[in-house]
């Protein structure tokens, strides 16, 4: 695979400490280290080019001249601006209305009936109230079959005509929530091209007859450098109010958000994160410019750490790591706390560097992990402090101690090893280490 | 044109009408690729790096790929250095020549289904979600049972919302035969399909699965599994699995080409929604890093709306208009 913006970062960072200054041809190596990793994550060319413009001009300027370290400084800016492109706050949908109607539209496969479902399911829960389905789409075979089965799955009622009109089925669904008391009218449609004329002129007609609260573009974040004349065709008839990026559970970068935001300005209001119908999250850009970065999801582990570690000692930890002084006594306490996070390969893989050190493709089991408990337990406190005084005898005697293989033991201490190789690229970010 | 020669004999030629309806679907395609070729030449009329550049620019416009391009530009670099082409009209046809390398490589690629010698030739079909599976598997079954053949479908997805119903009703369209069975597992309605295929002397097997993300491991595993079934009820089997492609995807196309590969002999792509906007220049990419040809384009949803892949089509078709525009 490719190597990730965050590691040829990295790469490129280490040379400028080389260095000790920024240049502006040190500067150029990294934009074109930029460029690739963008166009690699299908970010627009244009939007690259545009990108890339504004970071040079922002890294030659005073301020990382003057920074001691201009390599992050150079980082900082790049994220920075992406963010600032993704569009800075998240915005929320638009539900008043009596009732509120949603329409979900957008390519063939894209995911728009699964999203309809979950975004009914999510408004229910955020505001207590009523959704009503609606079934528009009478092309594809068994939609109609699909959207019901999830209504049922749900308890959301559906309200179908069979395959009649749709323009006229949503007028006639409107009326039947207003009679009925639903809060909110979700109505999914066929998916379609955004060149064909007639079945885009469709979805104009029923624009113009149900006038909705929200047009919702539901686009597939693994599409490539077209997202950008799919999102030009649907806005231009239907001036879309936002759009649900989709599939992001997957291991695309997802940088046709980033043709949504900058070349339209729709907002991106929902991303799409599992097949199971509480798969839906609202869309934060700072998050998403770290993956499309390629920087590992950081914001992420930092959040989803927080929940369950505690605090002072993540702090603490991350504090000692900072100095270098992180052992083994720091390390046993963090795998208890770790033990709390749920299953751990999940972590590891979005910490940047990983796939570098091959961690992205580990599989830890928690016989392991107490495995791995048992030998640092049966170390002295001494040995925990500085591992570097275990050598061959005191490895037989932790072996025996903890039940398990000098050869285990050797592999706990390599493996700590890499994971202060680790966290050293940790050290001058402002997040704390989740273990 | 030496190469271009060589390889465009072994491409056996298409009925015309066939010819003409998968130009019909490119159209859209081909015009914005070709007239930006045309712009570039007119613009340029020396080859310089500005030149370069903007080729660069169109090939990735289409998703062909950053190190597939990089790598066929550097390609077309030399070879402008060696046969000392001087203007950029005459390098057209070079590029063409050139992408038509960089798929075919110097291998025979067959665009056949390698049907079974005895007993039913099983096609498996995998993919990410909503890329066009059981919609390939309604047109592929058109096309087979229309050449005479007894098709049988098997709706293995038995995941995603109303997928059955939607083969059945693909089924029902194209006059074939479908299992399925409700609430089990995917491996248990396949061993029933094929046990039928078996008994009942069906020609051709199309099996549908369930859409899944190739970094998803269970689902994975899963395919894995259902592999291992198929071959355990008629040895050699599946004859054929296609992997489904989304003409839209980007760069993640081949991720989904490396992992599939990974745990299904996968030995063809099917290029899907060609008919829209989306040039699908990732299969390019997929050929060149992962070796998988291109077996069918989708060109719509109706039912005749399969072609079989013709890589001279794909890019000569790209840029034939070149020289009418100027
Ligand atoms: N325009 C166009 N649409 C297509 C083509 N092939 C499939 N579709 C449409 O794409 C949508 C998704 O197709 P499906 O066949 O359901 O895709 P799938 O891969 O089986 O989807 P899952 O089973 O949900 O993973 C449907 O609306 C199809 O009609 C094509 O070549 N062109
Ligand atoms: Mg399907």
């Amino acid at each position: 695979m490719f190597e990730n913006l965050g590691e040829r970062l990295q790469n490129v960072m280490s040379k400028i400490k080389g260095y000790g200054k920024i240049t502006e041809e040190n500067i150029s190596e990294m934009t074109r280290e930029i460029r690739l990793a963008l166009l690699e994550a299908d970010v627009n060319y244009k939007v690259v080019k545009e990108f890339i413009e504004n970071v040079k001009q922002k890294s030659l300027g005073e301020e990382v001249a003057k920074s001691l370290k201009p390599g992050e400084m150079f980082v900082k800016i790049v994220k920075d601006e992406l963010v600032d492109l993704l569009g800075g706050e998240k915005q929320d949908l638009n539900v008043i209305g009596n009732p509120a109607t949603l329409m979900l539209v957008g390519l063939q496969g894209s995911g728009k009936t699964t999203t309809i479902a979950k975004l009914a399911n999510l408004l229910r829960k955020k505001y207590k109230k009523k959704p009503l389905l609606v079934a528009c789409d009478v092309y594809r075979p068994a939609a109609i079959d699909q959207l019901k089965q999830l209504g049922r799955e749900l308890n959301i009622p559906v309200y179908e005509e069979g395959k009649e009109d749709p323009v006229s089925i949503a007028t006639h669904a409107i009326t039947y929530a207003k009679q009925n008391g639903y809060d909110y009218v979700l109505i999914d449609t066929a998916g379609r091209l955004h060149v064909d004329e007639e079945l885009m002129q469709e979805l104009k007609n029923m624009n113009q007859a149900i006038h909705p609260q929200e047009v919702l573009l539901v686009i597939d974040s693994m599409t490539g450098q077209d997202a950008i004349h799919v999102i030009e065709g649907f806005h231009s008839s239907l001036q879309l109010t936002g759009a649900v990026l989709t599939k992001l559970d997957g291991d695309t970068r997802g940088g046709a958000a980033l043709s949504i935001r900058h070349l339209t300005h729709v907002p991106i209001k929902f991303i799409g994160v599992s097949e199971k119908m509480d798969g839906l999250e609202e869309f934060y850009p700072e998050r998403m410019a770290t993956r499309i970065l390629g920087m590992g999801d950081l914001m992420s582990i930092v959040e989803k750490a927080e929940q369950v570690i505690d605090e002072e000692s993540a702090i603490k930890a991350a504090k000692k790591m900072q100095k270098g002084n992180f052992d083994l006594e720091d390390f046993l306490e963090q795998l208890n706390q770790i033990k709390k996070l749920g299953p751990l390969e999940n972590i590891i893989k979005m910490l940047p560097g990983a796939s570098k050190l091959g961690l992205n493709k580990v599989q830890i089991n928690p016989k392991d992990m107490a495995h791995l408990e048992a030998i640092i337990q049966s170390m002295t406190k001494e040995e925990r402090k500085d591992p570097f005084i275990i050598k061959a005898s005191r490895k037989i005697r932790i072996a025996k101690g903890s039940g398990r293989s000098v050869e285990e033991v050797n592999r706990l201490l390599k493996q700590f090893d890499q994971m202060k190789v680790m966290m050293k690229q940790f050290k001058n970010g402002k997040m704390k280490m989740p273990f | 044109m030496g190469m271009f020669d060589k390889f465009k004999n072994l491409f056996q030629k298409d009925q015309k009408e066939e010819a003409e309806h998968y130009h019909i679907g490119l159209e859209k395609t081909r015009k914005e690729f070709t007239s930006k070729l045309n712009l570039l030449t007119l613009k340029h009329n020396r080859i310089d790096d500005s030149y370069y550049e903007e080729l660069e620019d169109i090939l990735i416009q289409a998703d062909i790929g950053v190190n597939t391009v990089m790598q066929f530009i550097d390609q077309l670099k030399d070879r402008v250095k060696k046969e000392n082409i001087l203007n950029a009209s005459d390098l057209k046809e070079v590029i063409v020549d050139e992408m038509f390398i960089i798929y075919v490589q110097n291998q025979i690629i067959v665009n056949k289904i390698n049907y079974s010698e005895n007993g039913p030739t099983v096609i498996l079909f995998v993919g990410v979600n909503g890329v066009g599976k059981t919609t390939t598997i309604g047109k592929l079954a058109y096309q087979m049972t229309s050449q005479g053949k007894k098709v049988l479908l098997i709706a293995g997805d038995t995941f995603r919302a109303g997928a059955v119903e939607q083969l059945v009703e693909w089924g029902n369209r194209v006059c074939c035969d479908v299992v399925s069975k409700l609430e089990a597992d995917p491996a248990s309605v396949i061993y029933d399909g094929l046990e039928k295929a078996k008994n009942e002397n069906y020609d051709v097997v199309l099996i549908d699965t369930a859409g899944r993300l190739q970094n998803k491991v269970n689902l994975m595993n899963e395919l894995d599994k259902i592999n291992k079934v198929i071959g355990k009820i008629i040895p050699g089997a599946p004859h054929e699995t296609l992997l489904v492609i989304d003409a839209t995807t980007g760069q993640n196309g081949i991720s989904q080409a490396k992992s599939f590969q990974e745990i299904t002999n996968i030995t063809g792509i099917v290029l899907t929604k060609l008919d829209g906007t989306a040039k699908g220049g990732i299969v390019l990419a997929i050929k060149d890093s992962v070796g998988i040809p291109v077996k069918f384009v989708g060109l719509g949803e109706q039912k005749d709306d399969l072609r079989v892949f013709d890589i001279e089509k794909y890019i000569y078709g790209l840029f034939e208009e070149m020289d009418v525009e100027k």
